[in-house]
């Protein structure tokens, strides 16, 4: 499985789109710091980003490397290896080089304009460490689709509304109840809501450190409560890896009994 | 020879009598005079109590001549909390530099470290309190002074706490440069008209930094109201100036900068909100006039609940606030005109200072989350950002007319 990690991940590294997309964090951290210096402030707009564009540049990513990679990976089922290291290694070669992607290309510029002078340290961690779970997360789900589609074109088109449907479409849906259902107290529902959208949770979490304020409303004391502790954070931790493990497991299962 | 005598004893006397000098009486541990409600008993009007440093275990002192009480190195009176402290039913009395501790409480009657009662023309400065029930309480008391005392409580609960600084039916009184913190109320008032209250630091209260009500005419200026419990509660007054004061981290699931409630013509002028879930929280308030005040990082703004008519809302900064302004009726008579918006998109192709398009301050979102609070979880992300943007364009949930058609390219300084 190492093996077929340590490929993957150095096909990727020498590859275009790794430099692009470590370039592009890099050129935009810059660029919010020198536009307004304010780390904390920086951070909040980094958010903005990153719960958009992260799981869209993995989805994106991870099944375009899927698909352009299933000659090799035909030839690998050749050979005397286990299915699931195949995959896995796959699936963490590309899920680790777009996450050293982030990582280095926003904690770079963070760490040069005096991140660790900053009290922001702790919300920028949160913020890089629910990045990376969200690249876990969003490119698994893209293996799993491809996985169980032949058709590029179909898997594409799923990969994509997948990504739309966690970014716009959850929150439009969940919106809509918390209207309809007004009458009734809804805290229980929207906290256990959020837990179910890896998005909204991350989105949540670190709102929850930076912009308290507003959410300090009467309704707000509420969440608050709930993920402010260390019991929250811990529970959101968890169901992030629980997003994580399960779609991997499901991934392990399928490419196991699959007939190519 | 006797009646010579006599004669010469009731000359100097009636000569003495009428040209009584005022007395200084000094009160000490080793003085003749031990306690100070004896002192008084002995004092004649217009003297002057000394009170040497020391630790005096008074309580129930009654002031009923006019006197100027002074401590010398701030002398302890320790109440041992077994009532009120010092009351005083004279006029023309002054109270400086005591340090009065262990007022006692009660749940029947407000016991106050210095209580004045139906009064005129007194001043109480130099104080310092702590342990406290009510601090200073004046009652029906006219034309005084309460100026440079500092109030220390360790109120826990609301129903066993009183307030720091009380006024009640009291007008024209002044009171300024004090320092009150960990009170129920900070400074309350009620029924108290004219009166000038500024340069007062009111932090950590239980409830409330400035609690008034039913006062009018009255004159707030350059206080600072920090981290209380709720912020500042005005209500059901008339003609107020609230002018240069901070309101800054008022927190909490029911807190705000300042609460409005009832307030007609009144003018809020040049004052900061700072890091408050709700700048101002307006309810039932008729023209008044906000200029030149600045809204920095509030999670609202400016929250506008039920009939508010015929507001100007001009030269006010609104920056980095999670909502500017908030409504919760498509209603609106209010003017907001030549306002500074950090969330302001638009441009100034003319280069006069002021965006050529209209800013609408109040976003569907913050409609929505009028309707269902739970909603607010979903601030930040991407379909509210969408559901904003077209709102914005074609504004069918918010106030059409609700915008601000000058909006100003730069900070009003």
């Amino acid at each position: 499985m190492f093996k077929i990690l340590k490929y993957s991940f150095y096909d990727l590294i020498r590859s275009r789109w790794s430099y692009v997309y470590f370039l592009f964090y890099l050129l935009l951290g810059f660029v919010l710091l020198f536009l307004n210096n304010d780390i904390s402030k920086a951070i909040i707009t980094l958010m903005n980003v990153i719960i958009i564009l992260v799981p869209l540049i993995s989805t994106i990513f991870g099944i375009m490397y899927f698909y352009n990679s299933k000659e090799f990976t035909e030839l690998l089922l050749a050979q005397p290896i286990k299915r699931s290291s195949i995959f896995l290694g796959q699936y963490f070669g590309v899920a680790g080089s777009l996450t050293l992607s982030l990582v280095f290309g926003l904690g770079i510029p963070f760490v040069l304009y005096g991140l660790f002078k900053s009290d922001a340290i702790f919300d920028f961690t949160l913020l890089l460490v629910t990045g990376a779970f969200l690249t876990l997360i969003f490119t698994v789900l893209s293996f799993n689709i491809a996985l169980s589609n032949e058709n590029k074109i179909k898997g594409f088109g799923y990969a994509v509304l997948l990504w739309l449907f966690l970014a716009v479409i959850y929150d439009g849906l969940f919106l809509m109840s918390l209207i309809v259902f007004k009458e009734y107290p809804l805290d229980g529902f929207s906290l256990a809501a959020t837990m179910f959208n890896p998005i909204d949770l991350s989105r949540t979490l670190i709102l929850l450190k930076l912009d308290i304020s507003a959410l300090l409303g009467y309704t707000g004391a509420v969440f608050k409560k709930f993920f402010g502790t260390d019991q929250g954070l811990f529970i959101s931790m968890f169901m992030l890896v629980l997003w994580t493990v399960l779609p991997i497991w499901r991934l392990v299962i399928i490419s196991k009994k699959k007939d190519f | 020879m006797k009646q010579v005598v006599f004669l010469l004893i009731l000359i100097f006397n009636l000569l003495s009598g009428v040209s009584q000098q005022p007395k200084r009486i000094t009160v000490c541990e080793t003085c003749e005079l031990k306690s100070i409600a004896e002192a008084i008993k002995t004092a004649s009007d217009h003297d002057t109590l000394v009170i040497k440093k020391a630790t005096y275990k008074e309580y129930n002192i009654l002031v009923d001549r006019p006197l100027t009480i002074i401590g010398e190195n701030y002398p302890v009176i320790d109440g041992e909390d077994k009532g009120e402290i010092i009351r005083i039913v004279s006029d023309n009395v002054t109270i400086d530099g005591l340090f009065i501790i262990n007022v006692g409480t009660s749940y029947t009657s407000d016991y106050a470290a210095i209580r004045v009662v139906k009064s005129e023309n007194f001043v109480i400065q130099n104080v310092v309190l702590e342990k406290l029930f009510f601090g200073i309480y004046l009652e029906k008391s006219n034309h005084g002074k309460v100026y440079h005392n500092k109030i220390v409580g360790d109120a826990q609960d609301e129903y066993n706490s009183g307030n720091g600084i009380q006024l009640w039916y009291s007008h024209n009184i002044e009171v300024s440069n004090n320092i009150v913190q960990g009170a129920r109320d900070g400074i309350y008032l009620e029924f108290s008209h004219n009166v000038k209250i500024h340069n007062n630091k009111s932090t950590d209260n239980l409830r409330y930094g400035l609690h008034f009500m039913f006062s009018d005419d009255d004159v707030y200026t350059n206080n600072v109201f920090e981290n209380n419990g709720a912020g500042v509660a005005v209500m059901f007054s008339k003609r107020i100036t609230m002018k240069g004061n901070t309101f800054r981290k008022n927190w909490g699931t029911a807190a705000f900068g300042v609460l409005l409630k009832e307030i007609n013509d009144a003018e809020i002028i040049e004052n900061t909100f700072e890091e408050n879930t709700i700048g101002i929280h307006i309810e039932g308030s008729n023209r008044i006039t906000y200029k030149g005040n600045n809204f920095i990082k509030n999670g609202w703004g400016i929250k506008v609940l039920g009939a508010c008519y015929t507001n100007t809302f001009s030269a006010n900064n609104f920056l980095y606030n999670s909502f500017d302004i908030s409504y919760n009726s498509k209603l609106n008579d209010n003017v907001f005109d030549g306002n500074y918006w950090s969330n302001y998109t638009g441009y100034d192709l003319d280069k006069n200072g002021i965006g050529d398009v209209p800013y609408r301050p109040v976003k569907l979102f913050s409609y929505v989350v009028n309707q269902t609070p739970e909603a607010i979880i979903l601030l930040r992300s991407l379909f509210m950002d969408i559901i904003d943007f077209s709102e914005k364009v074609s504004p069918v949930f918010t106030p059409d007319n609700l915008m601000d058609i000058n909006p100003l390219m730069t900070k009003v300084q």
